[in-house]
Parts: C-alpha cells; structure tokens; sequence
C-alpha cells in the first residue's frame, strides 16, 4: 500500500516538473474545461428562460444537480484518464513496457495519465452546489459532508467502472472503438431529472449504463426528493459493482493482450 | 503540383474502405445518436408541456429538427483535428510535407471519404431508427430536399475547415487538445445542435448570427423542418458558402505559417 502511495507522489512531482514548463498549456486546459461546464449551464438556464419546472423541478434545483455532478466527474477527470488508450498502449505498444513493470498495470496508467487542472471543476462544482443550496435553503446538517465523500467516491467508481469496462474492449478487437467520445454525451443525461425521459431511457440510465447515479439520484439526498432517496442510497453499492465489472473486464482483457505484434 | 485529380480522389477512396472495415463501430454510434435524440426529444416534450411554440419552433418541428440535426452531426463529424495535431506531435508531417500533394487538400480528402461512409452507414439508417421510434416528419417539397442536401455538404467543408484550423494550432501550442475540446462543446452548442439558435436570448442569438457554427446545423436543419423555403434557401446557402470562402483565408494562413515553423524546428 505504501509502495503504491509513494508512486503516487513520485508521478505527481513528475508531472508538475514536466507541466510547469509549459504554463500556459495549463491555464488553456482549466479555461477549456471551465468553457465546457459554462456551456452546460447556459444550457440550462436557456431552457428555464422558457419553462418554470423541468418535470417537477426548479431552475435551483436542476443547477444544483449540475454542481454536484461537476464534483466527482472533475475527480474522475484527474486521476481516471483512458482517452487514447487504444493508440497510445495498444496500437504503439506502450503496454509491453507497462507491463514489465511491478505495479499494476491499470494503476500505471492511471498515473500516467493523471490530469490536475480537471480538479479545477468540482471546486466550481462545490461553490455552484453552495450557492444554488443557500437560494433554495437548503439545510447543512453534521452529515452533509460525509454524506458528500461517500457519495462522490461512489461516483467516481461508478465513472471508473464504466471506461475501464469499455476502454478493455480495445484489447478484444484492434479496430479504434469510437465509443468513448460518444459516452461523454451520454454521461451528461444523468444529471437531469430521469424520470422526464421514458421507461426505457430511465432504465438504461439507472441500470445499464448507470450515470443516474453520478448525477441526479446522488444529488436529490442534499435536495431532499422523497422519490428519489432510495437511489441515492444506493451509489455505493452500484459503484461497488460497476468498479468490480470493470476490474474484472480489464485483467482479463490483460490477459488475452499479446501485443501489437510488430 | 503533381497529377492532380485522380490522386486526390484516390484518399476518398482509400478513407472510404478503411472506415468499411471498422464500420462494426458505427452500429453502436448508431444506438448512442438514437438515444441522444431520445433524451433531448423527452427533455423538449417536458419543457413543451401541453404545446405552444418556443423560438418559433413547434413542438413537431422541434422532433424533426431534434434528429436531423443529430444524424447531419453524424454525417459532418470527423477528427481531422485530433489527426493533424496527432501527425504534428510525433513529427509524421514532416514526411507529409514533403510528399508532392497539398497536405490539407489530403486531409478534406479523408474527412470527405470518411463523411461518404459515415453519410450511407450511420446518417442514413440512424435517420430510419429515429423516424420509427420518433415522430420525426420529412419535408414534401422538393427544394427543401434539393438545398438542404447541397447545404449539408457545406456543412461537412466548414466543420471540417474549422477542424483544421484546431488541429495546425498544435504548431503553435504545445499541447492543443484543451482547443480541440474547447472547439467541440463551442461547434455543438453554437451551431444550434443542443438548443436552436432562436431560443437563445435574442442578444446572444444575434452575436451566433455572425458566427461560422450555425451554418453547420441550425441553417440546414431549418430548411429541413421547412421554416426557412423558397427564396430563403438561397439567402441561407449564400451564407452558408461566404462562410465557407471566408475560413479559407485562416485556414491557408496558418497552413503557409506552419510549413515555415516546421522548417524551423527540423533544422
């Protein structure tokens, strides 16, 4: 455990040398990611300019869903990074190098791929969440906060199980999946009040691919939504699963892996 | 120059059966654009309430408009930025450059043979799905097939010029995947894909006015759901290829500039 700790600290300072030299990358990347949640926000404020409740729920109460869904997903962001997995590890074969290596494989990557300035977002999460909590009134009581980390890590497992599951397709078949970029619009659909979707969608999004649970079911235990609290004690279960699903998937994906071939 | 047509036509060809055999990929594209037209159909009919008109669009128009906007982004997508600034990081283009063609024409060529395959495998079945599940209506009059066809084209060059634009910026910065994303969320909401330009609120919907992005979905996707006709056609398509003419300009610049930079860096 402490072996993994101290690689964790090792690839930080790395990655704070390599990035400190290029500052204004940096700066383009938080201004970025920070131009994309403003557009999601726009988004909902453009739709209330022209409705009062979104099947049942206010202006408030939709950006408040938003700001929590900014807080696990800008963890993930960091420390959960498998874009271009398919071309940089398969294609190029940087995963023969990994694996020759005593840690775990996927925690390698990870670390490899570690990306800080995405934090910047469940900051803004958190103060969105705190303003849009105090126009609402909601209350702050003894558990809102642990409330807040058992829920955010259930999350960010939930997110990790789901794009290790999928990015392990890439050692099944050497055909670039294009699925990744397409789950990021689907990612988005659970921070909206699901039960306006139908039967079908609502089930997808609860149980298939479950980003309900990232969003909107999490988030109506702060906004106290009778209908809606059994789900939200229910993400820690369903990251426990979803996690245990993508783990599995990807080590047994390692396994069949046998290299690019050249 | 070298030869000149058949070579170029010769990418299109290549791109084409390339994407042909990876087209298993496209049947789960297919799925995902469905349900990304079925999540907005939803969240449209619950902001619709009983009925009405929102920015002009009824709530039929708005389906119509719903999906044709997301299967033109199937067609028109492509990753021409994502394979530029991948060609400039590993120093690829320096080969490129050399080759006898015009790099960028190349890259229009693929981004056109993949746009073919993505055109006759994703948008059309998709465009069927979502009009079984969807009550989607096509247009009757024949000018509204004819200019929103010819207008979809455009839409896939200017996407694509901008995809260009974004992907040679990786000369200039060293790490430019924050613009590629950056120009993702700006083209789909800007371009009317997620909210039609006309429910914005009206300042902001006349500053896109001026802007390249709604030429790539809101002004087709209006003539499909026949809000714009007749003679508006031509006024939207006049748009449509003055934008195109005008991002040639940035797009030769940066392109003359880049060819003078790499030189630099490979001496």
């Amino acid at each position: 455990m402490s072996y993994y700790l101290g690689l964790i600290v090792e690839y930080l300072k790395n990655y704070i040398k390599t990035r400190m030299t290029y500052r204004a990358d940096f700066w383009v990347e938080v201004i970025s990611d920070l131009l994309f949640q403003a557009t999601n926000l726009i988004f909902i404020f453009v739709i209330f300019m022209h409705t009062d409740s979104l099947g049942g729920w206010s202006q408030g109460e939709v950006v408040f869903v938003y700001g929590f869904f900014m807080v696990p997903f800008g963890v993930f962001s960091c420390f959960i990074n498998l874009w271009g997995f398919s071309e940089r590890y398969i294609v190029k074969g940087e995963m023969d190098r990994v694996m020759t290596r005593p840690a775990h494989n996927l925690f390698q990557i990870f670390l490899e791929n570690v990306d800080p300035p995405a934090l910047v977002g469940s900051i803004i999460g958190i103060v969105i969440m705190a303003i849009s909590g105090s126009q609402l009134g909601l209350p702050f009581e003894w558990w809102t906060i642990p409330a807040m980390l058992v829920l955010t890590i259930s999350a960010v497992a939930i997110y990790t199980g789901i794009y290790t599951a999928l990015t392990s397709l890439s050692f099944y078949s050497d055909a670039p999946t294009g699925i990744l970029p397409l789950m990021f619009n689907v990612q988005g659909y659970g921070r909206y009040p699901v039960t306006i979707y139908n039967r079908a969608i609502q089930v997808l999004l609860t149980w298939i691919l479950p980003f309900a649970f990232v969003g909107v079911y999490p988030a109506s235990l702060f906004l106290e939504r009778e209908e809606m609290r059994n789900m939200a004690f229910l993400t820690p279960v369903v990251g426990g699963v979803f996690l245990a699903i993508g783990l599995t998937a990807w080590n047994y994906g390692v396994r069949r892996y046998r290299g690019a071939g050249s | 120059m070298f030869s000149g047509a058949s070579a170029y036509i010769d990418f299109i060809r290549i791109r084409f059966l390339t994407m042909l055999a990876y087209r298993v990929n496209y049947y789960t594209g297919i799925l995902i654009y469905t349900l990304n037209i079925g999540v907005y159909y939803f969240t449209w009919k619950a902001i619709y309430g009983g009925g009405g008109e929102l920015g002009g669009f009824t709530a039929s128009q708005m389906t119509t408009y719903l999906a044709v906007s997301w299967m033109a982004r199937a067609f028109y997508f492509n990753n021409l930025d994502r394979e530029i600034s991948t060609d400039i990081r590993d120093g690829s283009i320096a080969i490129q450059f050399i080759r006898p063609y015009n790099y960028i024409m190349v890259k229009m060529m693929q981004g056109f043979g993949e746009g073919l395959f993505r055109f006759m495998l994703f948008m059309i079945p998709g465009m069927a799905i979502a009009m079984l599940l969807f009550p989607v209506k096509l247009p009757t009059a024949p000018e509204a097939w004819a200019g929103f066809l010819v207008m979809l084209f455009f839409s896939f060059l200017i996407n694509s010029q901008l995809n260009v634009i974004t992907g040679l910026m990786a000369f200039f910065v060293e790490n430019n995947e924050g613009f590629m994303r950056m120009k993702r969320v700006v083209v789909d909401l800007f371009s009317g894909l997620i909210i039609p330009i006309s429910l914005f609120p009206g300042w902001l919907a006349d500053i896109m006015g001026f802007l390249p992005f709604q030429a790539i979905t809101y002004l087709p996707g209006s003539v499909f759901t026949g809000r714009i006709q007749g003679v508006g056609i031509w006024h939207v398509l006049g748009i449509q290829v003055l934008w195109f003419l005008l991002l040639l300009i940035p797009m030769v610049l940066l392109y003359r500039m880049s060819r003078k930079r790499l030189f630099v860096q490979g001496g």
